[in-house]
């Protein structure tokens, strides 16, 4: 069915266009000296908590992450420092990009049978869906470490492995 | 002796116009980014640095005129290769060639010499500034067409046919002016505004004509392409005459548009906002209407003259740069609907009026 456009009819002081690029004007010039003053402010270091822009000036100050975003994978440990992950599959199966990679071991512990020998996770190919933390059984691998910018120059160097305590690659919280 | 001293003058006057528009030109590259940006609660470029020092992202002109003449200069296989090189030249070049009947500065007295600061005194000066303006319009043309691409030529037509109707505006809104000081030599008019109303107002143009002023800047804001009208390039999505120019090539191109904003400023000064007058200042120093009196040395009044239109032509362009920076494109039809009328019969009426004035007065 053919959507009707209402248009709406203008009024002669709107047609006549002088008064409402005024009133354009008006906001920009208003928002300019605002800013501007600011800006001087905060050079002689006065009204630091105004801000005089919206923006985030990226590398050096980053924008505040919501608590629930998926970001770069870690894997958890147990009280001991070993892995939590007891190599179940369950991530590598559910992952649609199939990005993760695990080789299983047999655990001294009778308890837990199973360890990762190898976790690797090829982020260059993750699609950061989150399904290997809600398939994860033993609460071992979250998406919550906050770290975004993992890019590399070769496609090797985009997977992250257990083994090279690159899981995460970057920042805190590294894997042993 | 004579003949040098003389040439040598000229070439002072040359030099330090010429200089004072490059520079403008450059900086206003960067007032455009940071000014824009700061209406828009941005910061504007400022990574551009050396050894660290960004100096609020004055370096980016630096950066981007570098980057110019490092691109690949490329030139579309089925071009016309001298029109496609002359092309931006002509534009820049004329743009650059109006500036020459604009007065920056009044006459002084220099021991024997009689120094008037303006490049090219002729008694057809506004006559000058509108030939090189409308000749402008072949740079946008000849770049569209030697560019042998149809969004190019297409670009060229609608810069053609939008500069000659907002031409005419501008011719017509100007002959209010002439009609009020009845002289083309832009010297003589910024003089004759030096006069007070009532013993203390400057008797500046935009007083006297309003409507022409306000007619006069929309007009001269077409001239430049520049947004609102800014159809013959449409940098965002319909693509304009340059769209095959790349490197300085391009960069003369945008050169021209900052230049033309620039000459927009510079002219509305001289016409309406009184040119290098500044209240009150005399050949001799400040006569203030409240009876005080200043006396000045002849440098320096020179030099306030010279800054004061500077000053003003900074102004007015910076007011075109919030205007240019509030207002979304118009439409075609809508551009030239009101080229045509709106614009052409509000300048006539004005003309009009002018007449009956002077008449009765």
């Amino acid at each position: 069915m053919a959507l009707k456009v209402q248009n709406k009819e203008l009024t002669f002081l709107e047609k006549l266009y002088i008064l409402e690029v005024i009133k354009g004007l008006w906001i920009t010039i208003s928002h300019f000296f605002r800013n501007i003053t600011l800006h001087i402010l905060h050079l002689f270091g006065l009204a630091k908590n105004i801000p005089a822009a919206v923006t985030y000036q990226y590398p050096e100050e980053s924008h505040p992450l919501p608590s629930r975003l998926r970001t770069l994978h870690r894997l958890t440990k147990r009280e001991d420092g070993s892995p939590r992950c007891v190599a179940c599959m369950m991530c590598e199966t559910i992952c649609p990009a199939d990005c993760i990679y695990i080789i299983a071991g047999e655990h001294p512990d009778p308890q837990i049978e199973k360890y990762p020998t190898r976790f690797d996770i090829d982020v260059g190919r993750c699609i950061f869906c989150g399904y290997c933390v809600e398939a994860c059984p033993e609460d071992a691998i979250r998406m919550d470490t906050g770290i975004l910018d993992f890019t590399s120059y070769t496609r090797a160097d985009m997977v992250h492995s257990m083994g090279d305590s690159a899981l995460p690659r970057r920042g805190g919280g590294s894997y042993g | 002796m004579e003949f040098m001293t003389e040439l040598g003058i000229a070439l002072a006057k040359v030099i330090f116009l010429f200089s004072a528009i490059m520079g403008m030109a450059a900086l206003l590259t960067w007032q455009e980014r940071k000014q824009s940006a700061v209406m828009q609660d941005r910061i504007g470029a400022n990574r551009a640095d050396i050894f660290g020092f960004r100096a609020i992202g004055l370096f980016q002109v630096a950066a981007d005129g570098i980057k110019m003449f490092f691109k690949q200069d490329f030139v579309p296989r089925d071009a016309d290769r001298v029109v496609f090189t002359l092309a931006p030249m002509v534009a820049l070049f004329f743009a650059l060639m109006a500036f020459a009947a604009v007065p920056f500065g009044g006459v002084y007295q220099f021991g024997d010499y009689t120094v008037s600061l303006q490049i090219f005194d002729t008694n057809a000066g506004l006559l000058l500034v509108f030939a090189m303006m409308s000749l402008g319009i072949y740079g946008v043309v000849l770049g569209g067409y030697a560019s042998s691409n149809n969004y190019a030529t297409l670009g060229g037509l609608r810069g053609a046919s939008q500069m000659i109707s907002y031409e005419i505006t501008m011719g017509a809104t100007v002959v209010g002016i002439l009609m009020i000081y009845g002289t083309l030599e832009l010297q003589q008019i910024v003089s004759m505004q030096g006069e007070l109303l009532f013993g203390w107002i400057p008797l500046w143009g935009v007083l006297l004509q309003p409507l022409g002023c306000v007619l006069f800047l929309t007009a001269a804001m077409a001239e430049t392409k520049r947004v609102p009208f800014d159809i013959p390039e449409g940098e965002s999505e319909i693509v304009g005459y340059f769209i095959e120019y790349s490197g300085m090539r391009f960069g003369m191109y945008f050169f021209t548009d900052f230049i033309e904003t620039i000459l927009a400023g510079a002219l509305t000064a001289t016409l309406f906002f009184g040119g290098w007058q500044v209240p009150w200042l005399y050949s001799d120093g400040f006569h203030f209407p409240w009876g005080w009196e200043l006396a000045l040395p002849a440098a320096a009044v020179m030099a306030l003259q010279v800054g004061a239109f500077l000053t003003k032509t900074f102004l007015i362009y910076s007011f075109l740069l919030f205007v240019r920076w509030t207002l979304p494109r118009f439409r075609w039809d809508q551009l030239i609907r009101l080229g045509w009328t709106i614009m052409l019969p509000l300048s006539l009426i004005n003309i009009v009026v002018t007449g009956l004035v002077l008449l009765l007065i």
